[in-house]
């Protein structure tokens, strides 16, 4: 069955695999998670808040964003944000972002969505006493939140968040639509110019398993560790 | 130094509070106990304002707590508080429990807090925890712990929230021990408690409460003696039958 597969090209399209497309799928994930926390935490934060206008911002904002398919906030912002940025800044034309800026914003704003129920649920999980407790201490709240709520909502919170991170790993394969050189992207093309579909897009499930397995993997080791001692 | 007068609390259509006014002056002692469901720690809960009320004044030193220009954190900071269950933060050690507050709240160095912290620690015996987490300690030293966090503050009040009703019977000393210390010393306490043998021991005044409402406020003696209310009666003798 594999007489007529060609693995050499796999080895040939190595360094342009990872060096080119690896590192960008790398730095979009990672990118993607830290601005997809701090803000998810903030949308989080925004609909505990009992402030109606805040909460119903974030309740809304959370909902469409989980609502609409990733493909079509991919395309949407791609069209979109410079528009918004010639709207924010007065600028005389669309402000032209390309599409790594576009992704990366991409990316931030939809994952925000998912992180901010992950810390939703996160805070809620942290007894009522335990912000009557820093309160009486004389904390205002922002520090209540900041070192007392958020500290533990994100320690119980964390296989959570980092298995979104696995699951937002897999889907920047996307960003193909925006023809940037991910690692799918980077695959794709060499299936593309080589003629070697089968090898390389096998190639590049294989690579997307081991990473995503060995990536639960860790994440449950961790989990044992940083638990709360109660 | 603390005086609430006619403070009166409403969940939805259902009434807490009814006008309760008492008094609490410095250096005094003051219990107040009652059947469960009386309103007693809803209105503890309110004189540092983590409860609001609807009628009605609470002061402390002057300040008013229900006013909506007061600074709560500010004036919560300058009273103790402890917990039926001691809402210590599991995520920090128990040198890091009482360190925290006195270094982000009052701004205190790290080296003076740390010190402080070890101080009353030494004090409530437990030196030797300083470093693990309120996880690894029994209900009895977590409590401690609690006191020895709301003291490292400095307050000029200390309020008690039921501290021992969620302790194992021989836990319970070791709290009350900490607790009569700290009153023989002249601290100003107001105490919601069950714990009739630490009111006669050391309160000056008991206030009894029954269905939201202040129905006897005497001296300790007074109280135990001769309880004027046929509910204060029937309270004691229920309680104290064993």
């Amino acid at each position: 069955m594999f007489s007529n597969f060609d693995f050499d090209v796999i080895i040939r399209s190595l360094p342009y695999l990872f060096y080119d497309g690896m590192t960008f799928t790398l730095a979009l994930t990672a990118f993607a998670t830290a601005g997809g926390i701090v803000f998810g935490t903030l949308l989080a934060m925004m609909r505990l808040s009992g402030v109606p206008p805040l909460a119903v911002a974030a309740t809304g904002y959370v909902n469409v964003m989980r609502a609409v398919p990733l493909l079509l906030v991919i395309f949407w912002f791609y069209f979109l944000v410079p528009y918004i940025g010639q709207w924010v800044t007065g600028a005389p034309r669309p402000i032209q972002v390309g599409p790594f800026v576009s992704s990366f914003v991409t990316f931030t704003l939809f994952e925000a969505a998912y992180f901010a129920e992950i810390m939703r649920a996160g805070i809620q999980s942290i007894p009522r006493g335990q912000v009557g407790a820093a309160q009486a201490l004389g904390m205002t709240y922002l520090q209540t939140m900041g070192y007392i709520v958020l500290p533990q909502a994100f320690r119980n919170m964390l296989p959570v968040l980092l298995t979104q991170t696995i699951i937002l790993f897999q889907d920047t394969s996307l960003v193909y639509v925006l023809s940037i050189t991910d690692f799918m992207g980077a695959a794709s093309k060499v299936a593309q110019r080589d003629g070697r579909l089968v090898e390389m897009y096998l190639f590049a499930a294989l690579v997307y398993f081991l990473i995503s397995f060995f990536a639960s993997h860790l994440v449950r080791r961790l989990q044992r560790r940083i638990a709360i001692i109660r | 130094m603390i005086t609430l007068s006619q403070v009166t609390k409403w969940y939805q259509k259902f009434q807490v509070l009814k006008d309760c006014s008492t008094e609490v002056e410095k250096g005094e002692v003051v219990v107040v106990c009652g059947p469960s469901g009386s309103g007693k720690s809803t209105l503890i809960k309110c004189v540092n304002g983590l409860e609001p009320f609807q009628g009605g004044t609470i002061t402390v030193e002057g300040i008013s707590v229900g006013d909506p220009k007061t600074d709560l954190p500010k004036l919560r900071a300058r009273i103790g508080m402890v917990f039926q269950h001691f809402e210590l933060f599991p995520h920090l050690t128990v040198i890091r429990n009482l360190a925290l507050a006195q270094i982000k709240v009052l701004g205190r160095g790290t080296e003076e807090s740390q010190q402080k912290a070890m101080k009353l620690l030494e004090r409530v015996g437990l030196r030797e925890h300083a470093h693990k987490f309120p996880g690894q300690l029994s209900g009895g030293q977590q409590q401690r712990v609690a006191i020895a966090r709301a003291l490292a503050m400095d307050p000029i009040a200390m309020l008690f929230d039921e501290p021992t009703s969620a302790l194992d019977p021989e836990m319970i000393n070791e709290v009350l021990d900490v607790m009569v210390a700290l009153a023989r010393e002249g601290m100003t306490m107001m105490v919601v408690t069950h714990e009739m043998g630490f009111a006669r021991k050391v309160a000056h005044r008991v206030v009894f409460m029954d269905k939201g409402e202040i129905v006897e406020d005497a001296p300790t003696t007074d109280f135990f003696a001769k309880p004027r209310s046929e509910r204060a009666q029937l309270f004691l003798s229920k309680i104290l039958q064993h």
